[in-house]
């Protein structure tokens, strides 16, 4: 059994022009131990997924269908009270925006010492106080500012103040929602190179939610790459890097400059995902896809399953024989960004 | 791809801010002395741009890239320095040729939902400039710009307002509206990194084109070095308010050699599982630019720090003997014959010479 299964998750939002399908039928397992990573653009449901595992889904949110098993617990089900105990315990969240986590009327110190006090009762002050520390210098910041309040902190502190408290009581799964972004690189790398330590030390699993395809490189076992609320390709990582299946996949990592590399072509994938409200049939990825045909307007893909690798295309075989130089290159993309009539400027 | 023209020339550029404080404390410093506090944002920084090139200004956040970007379009007043344009110092150019230079320099931000004007639609905000300058032809400019753009056909944009355009249609507005006065050159602030990296290519693509078919000047500034690796044909790295390191881009990237600019380099994670990163931790945070601190800026978190000289003496960023690029750093022989143990035999006003202002008395 893998400690995180999710089963044909939906998760839609009520809006007034009827449900917007935001997460829709997405499957994956999680092992023990392991990083697997989230990728897609704003809005594939990436975000709203991690939501709906720790359970904090907005009000216009619900789970419409499937499960999520966590060590054989099924979270969709499972009364309130008991799932509120799992938050924090077992499962806590690094959000994107740490102000809007970090209660504006406590200090840090009070926010860390109460989540470990509430958690694992029985754990005197001293004790508190010293992983209040040990968090504080884990993420690079000072404990003696400890007792400071959220605002007196910058935005990159609060980023780190908030891992800290998601590290504090040793999770078994941590979801990181764009844990670094906002800090800037050199605080980044330092940052994902301790939760790694951190994470073996307590062989903790982290779900790792970006659209920074060189962050997932670095710190996942395995990828998901999402788009428009469904799994377009899974894989290990290596394999996902390497040898993709799905053209979105093909166009997302050639869309992103690699510091390694000089004189790269990147590549521009025209047009903006389809409305969830009342997606199109067939591949959702067929209105931006270069190489899409009639068939992928009107049949949805079933999973092709290679080279350790879960695809969603029609055509996965043939971009693994033929078409994969052609996917790779960003001329076959931007030939449909031009102007449909080519008249651009002399 | 890009001549060697000088176009603009940016000269020990100063910007400080005055720290906004209570007014128990302005009351307290009127009584008993003592001048306010300044952060250095932008604290001695000369380059130069050159015609037809892209040059990227990076660094983190607080570093003075986007103070130096600004002022290089005269949205700030610079503290000291000067900016030369067209061999005109501009602090001492007269309102005609402010307006030209004006006219010539233009801006792209970081936020197309903030930098546009709600209530203006696309055409509007597209020819506003055009009336500002007083410039004929409104609508076949209009036009052109869109179409450069990309927003095609142009027509059908004309009447839309920004909310009812995507993020990245409205950085491509604001380009349009940048590039419909056939400016010199234009400073980005960070000009994709609010867009989805499916769309980055499509909006960088133009700003390529701006160089390559008009021969414009981009002064490109992001904390991306990724991106600006991509982009620039120079690199000016920057840290707390200086340049420390500056040259050709693929010079910088492959063979930093300013400890900073090795940090911050190696920092960056690469889009490619295979590839092994070394990492090097770096010390501390960056430093205080408030009471900046003598000698140089990064001296507390440098792994090469030799002592005395780092504490005592401002490194300038010059050229050097061993290689390409500019660096402000001791560690490095000058090409210029510049001694900096020279001034520290001189102790007593060792700490003089840079950010004298920055050290009243009062400690």
């Amino acid at each position: 059994m893998s400690q995180l299964e999710v089963e044909d998750l939906e998760v839609y939002y009520e809006t007034e022009d009827g449900p917007a399908q935001a997460v829709d039928g997405v499957s994956f397992e999680l092992e023990q131990g392991e990083n697997l990573g989230i990728v897609g653009e704003s809005g594939c449901g990436k975000t709203t997924l991690a939501k709906a595992i720790i359970g904090i889904l907005p009000d216009a949110g619900y789970i419409n269908n499937g499960s999520i098993n966590f060590k054989g617990d099924d979270l969709t089900e499972m009364p309130e009270p008991q799932r509120r105990r799992l938050k924090w315990e077992e499962i806590s969240m690094i959000a994107q925006s740490a102000m809007n986590s970090l209660d504006p009327v406590y200090t840090i110190r009070e926010q860390i010492v109460e989540a470990i006090e509430t958690h694992r009762p029985g754990t005197g002050r001293v004790e508190s106080e010293e992983i209040v520390t040990e968090m504080f210098e884990l993420v690079g910041l000072d404990p003696e500012r400890a007792d400071d309040y959220p605002h007196q902190f910058s935005g990159g502190m609060r980023q780190r103040a908030m891992i800290a408290m998601a590290l504090a009581l040793e999770p078994s799964l941590m979801l990181a929602d764009e844990p670094t972004t906002a800090l800037d690189v050199i605080m980044q790398d330092q940052i994902l190179k301790r939760i790694g330590s951190i994470q073996e030390e307590i062989n903790s699993s982290m779900l790792v939610i970006t659209h920074d395809v060189s962050v997932v490189a670095e710190t996942c076992d395995r990828v998901i790459v999402m788009y428009a609320g469904k799994v377009a390709e899974e894989g290990p990582v290596e394999e996902i890097f390497d040898q993709p299946y799905h053209p979105y996949t093909i166009g997302l990592k050639r869309a992103f400059p690699n510091i390694r590399q000089s004189n790269q072509d990147l590549l521009s994938i025209s047009g903006y995902p389809p409305e969830l409200i009342d997606p199109p049939q067939g591949c959702r990825f067929a209105e931006r896809c270069p190489m899409a045909t009639d068939r992928c307007r009107e049949e949805e893909p079933e999973a092709h399953y290679e080279n350790g690798l879960r695809s969603y295309c029609h055509y996965a075989d043939e971009i693994d024989t033929e078409l994969r130089p052609y996917a790779d290159d960003p001329g076959t993309w931007n030939q449909t960004t031009a102007a449909p009539d080519g008249g651009v400027e002399e | 791809m890009s001549g060697n023209d000088v176009l603009l020339e940016v000269e020990d550029l100063k910007k400080h801010f005055k720290v906004n404080q209570g007014w128990i404390a302005s009351l307290m410093e009127s009584f008993g002395g003592g001048g306010p506090d300044y952060v250095h944002a932008v604290d001695g920084v000369s380059f130069e741009l050159r015609q037809g090139e892209t040059l990227g200004l990076a660094g983190e956040s607080g570093c003075g890239k986007t103070t130096t970007g600004m002022s290089m379009v005269k949205l700030h007043e610079p503290t000291a320095g000067d900016i030369v344009y067209d061999d005109t110092r501009l602090s001492e150019a007269s309102d005609a040729e402010i307006k030209r230079f004006r006219q010539n320099a233009q801006m792209i931000f970081q936020d197309p939902f903030e930098s546009l004007n709600p209530r203006m639609t696309v055409y509007d905000t597209v020819a506003e400039p055009l009336r500002i300058h007083d410039i004929r032809n409104e609508t076949a400019r209009v036009q052109r710009a869109l179409e450069f753009a990309e927003l095609l056909p142009p027509e059908q944009y004309f009447n839309q307002y920004p909310h009812e355009l995507s993020g990245g249609q409205r950085q491509r507005v604001a380009i349009a509206r940048a590039l419909v006065l056939d400016p010199d050159f234009i400073v980005a602030d960070e000009p994709v990194s609010m867009l989805d990296v499916s769309l980055r290519a499509g909006v960088l693509s133009l700003l390529d084109r701006m160089t390559e078919e008009f021969g414009l000047s981009v002064v490109y500034i992001s904390h991306d070095l990724s991106l600006l690796r991509h982009m620039c044909d120079r690199l000016a790295i920057m840290y707390m308010g200086k340049i420390v390191e500056k040259g050709p881009t693929d010079q910088v990237i492959e063979n930093p050699q300013h400890p900073y600019t090795q940090a911050l380099i190696n920092a960056v994670p690469v889009p490619d599982p295979s590839v092994g990163r070394e990492r090097v931790e770096l010390q501390g945070e960056v430093g205080d630019i408030v009471d900046v601190p003598t000698g140089c800026r990064f001296k507390d978190r440098c792994p090469d720090y030799i002592g005395d000289v780092c504490d005592q003496v401002v490194p300038p960023l010059e050229a050097k003997t061993a290689f390409e690029q500019e660096v402000a750093c001791h560690l490095y022989e000058s090409a210029e014959g510049y001694d900096p143990y020279e001034e520290l035999e001189g102790r007593p006003s060792a700490a003089a010479g840079d950010g004298a202002e920055s050290t009243p008395a009062d400690d």
